[in-house]
């Protein structure tokens, strides 16, 4: 597979105050295609967008975007980008149009052509309606519509979306990512962060899992689940049965179709090769034992399993250390 | 060069506009609470303080000049605010993320509290005119108090720039905001001239860039040219040197904010 590398990202590192934020993170973004940088809050996913933009500065390792070494040419690179910041990146007193204008100008866009490429933008995003009013009277959907015209107006080659959807209603989440996926049909090469396990899995084509700063796990979702090994059956035990959970997990270690075992607050997580062979194998276990079992479920392995098998934890469990944003 | 004026000429426009959207700030920008020093201090103390210690015709015409320059410095270190807000809710990281000149943001920032500076003070000086302060040096000397004013603002809108830049909240800028502005104009000549001061005062009030401000705006508006142009051109210098250090203290703030 040699597909064209639009960014390419090599051992990055940066540290505030002593504090390091990331840690040798290096990945690859092919041109064309959705790249996630999915995480928790504080993981150094914004740390790593913006050093790709030209905000930051990197303490460490190289980045290049479409070729252009970040630190060495930022002018060259931010000639190629969009941004899409978080919402509140809106100047509630300009009108949507005012804001198409006033990047127009910032782009250097010639004053003859931008009237035409801001209606443009603006039929895209049907906001063609609220145009001339003032960002202050939009919806949180409306805002992130304008967001996403005001990155598109350099035509850039690259766009990065920083938490799209972000506390967005769901209706609004949808219609968004109908747009990013727009926005990959026209050939344009998408980073986003998301801290949405669900929006990862259905909008991106490759993606890095980052926690604590450093990079967990790099590849599309499904080669992610598929990493796993195998599809999940869990099994929950009645309270009153769960001393005896250690004894039903020795019985079932072993077993040919069985990959791993692993205990939960409510019983058994078991990773398996197929479930037919493995349900007759668990049942009968548990009646050997007399162990009685409350609840079978068998799932294929979600983003969620695969975040947890590569950080140990939830990505929304909260930690004493995470820093805000 | 095109590019340069384009940006900078959009980026001023915007807050022109966030002005101009907001009706009572606009009217407040222009009514500013400096009038009532003017008005209500000048009148005020029009008997209680002495002709001869302020050297004036009447209080109102020595607290003029003062007036003037309080105007400039809060306006000056009011200017960063809006690149506070800026900073905070992610709009400068867009702005900085096109391909603009790093400085035009800055640029369109003093263009902007220039004008309204500017404005300002004439507003103030026409409203001294109506309580019957005439400047003995005329149209000319208006446009050298207009003069002084920019060079002195330039200076405090660095500082408040540079401020924005470092602070951690808006509290915090605030704070520091309002720790400054009165005895910025209690330690100068503003409302009592320097002679009368208590010695200690008057010493602090030496080293107060305001104070070299208002003694060359002072003899503009009160005596004329003769005794204005000494005081003028020692304005001159002092000012560069202010300013050259609140530029290059403001420029290593944002340098280091903008990693």
């Amino acid at each position: 597979m040699d597909r064209a590398v639009a960014i390419d990202v090599s051992k990055l590192g940066k540290v505030f105050d002593g504090a390091t934020a990331i840690e040798d993170i290096s990945f690859q973004v092919f041109a064309g295609e959705i790249f996630g940088l999915l995480g928790p809050n504080g993981a150094g996913k914004s740390t790593t967008l913006r050093i790709l933009m030209t905000l930051l500065r990197p303490t460490s390792g190289q980045a290049t975007v479409l070729g252009h070494d970040v630190v060495q040419e930022p002018e060259q690179v931010r000639r190629l980008i969009g941004y899409v910041p978080q919402e509140r990146a809106i100047d509630r007193f300009l009108t949507g149009r005012e804001h198409l204008q006033l990047l127009a100008d910032l782009y250097h866009l010639p004053k003859a052509e931008s009237p035409r490429r801001i209606d443009e933008l603006l039929r895209l995003v049907d906001l063609e309606d609220k145009a001339d009013q003032p960002a202050k009277t939009y919806s949180g959907g409306m805002k992130r519509k304008l967001d996403i015209a005001c990155g598109l107006l350099p035509n850039p080659k690259v766009i990065f979306l920083d938490e799209p959807t972000l506390g967005l209603d769901v209706q609004s989440r949808l219609r968004i990512w109908d747009y990013v996926r727009g926005l990959r049909a026209r050939g344009i090469t998408v980073v986003m962060t998301t801290n949405y396990l669900d929006e990862a899995d259905q909008l991106c084509d490759r993606l890095v899992i980052i926690d604590g700063g450093r990079i967990k796990a790099l590849g599309s979702p499904g080669e992610l689940k598929a990493g796993l090994g195998g599809d999940i059956v869990s099994v929950t035990l009645s309270t009153a049965e769960m001393g005896r959970v250690e004894t039903l997990a020795a019985a079932l270690k072993g077993h040919p179709a069985i990959r791993a075992v692993s205990t939960t607050q409510t019983g058994l997580d078991i990773r398996v090769e197929s479930p037919e062979k493995t349900l007759p194998a668990v049942l009968e276990a548990a009646n050997r034992l007399a162990c009685r079992l409350e609840f079978i479920e068998y799932h294929r392995p979600r983003l969620d399993d695969v975040f947890v098998a590569h950080t140990g934890h939830a990505i929304r469990e909260e930690f004493p250390n995470a820093e805000e944003e | 060069m095109n590019e340069y004026r384009q940006e900078i000429g959009a980026l001023t426009m915007r807050w022109v506009r966030r002005l101009s959207r907001e009706k009572f700030s606009m009217l407040f920008t222009l009514v500013q609470p400096m009038l009532f020093w003017l008005i209500f201090f000048g009148n005020l103390f029009q008997r209680a303080a002495d002709v001869r210690v302020v050297q004036a015709p009447n209080y109102i015409s020595f607290l003029a000049a003062g007036v003037v320059i309080m105007t400039v410095l809060n306006n000056g270190l009011a200017g960063g605010v809006d690149l506070l807000f800026d900073k905070e809710n992610g709009f400068l990281e867009r702005l900085m993320s096109t391909p603009i000149h790093r400085s035009s943001v800055i640029l369109s920032r003093f263009i902007f509290v220039m004008t309204i500076t500017s404005l300002q003070v004439l507003v103030i000086l026409g409203v001294a005119y109506l309580f019957g302060v005439r400047p003995a040096t005329g149209f000319l000397g208006v446009v050298v108090i207009l003069l002084i004013g920019l060079l002195f603002g330039v200076g405090l809108t660095a500082i408040s720039m540079a401020m924005a830049f470092s602070v951690k909240s808006h509290g915090d800028f605030f704070s520091v905001l309002g720790f400054l502005s009165l005895p910025m104009i209690f330690l100068s000549s503003a409302l009592v001239p320097l002679a009368a001061m208590p010695t200690w005062m008057g010493v602090l009030a030496r080293f107060n860039p305001m104070t070299w401000a208002i003694d060359a705006v002072r003899p503009l508006i009160l005596s004329g040219w003769a005794e204005a142009l000494g005081p003028v051109a020692m304005v001159v210098v002092v000012m560069v040197a202010f300013d050259a250090l609140c530029l290059y203290g403001s420029a290593r703030a944002f340098r280091r904010a903008m990693g």
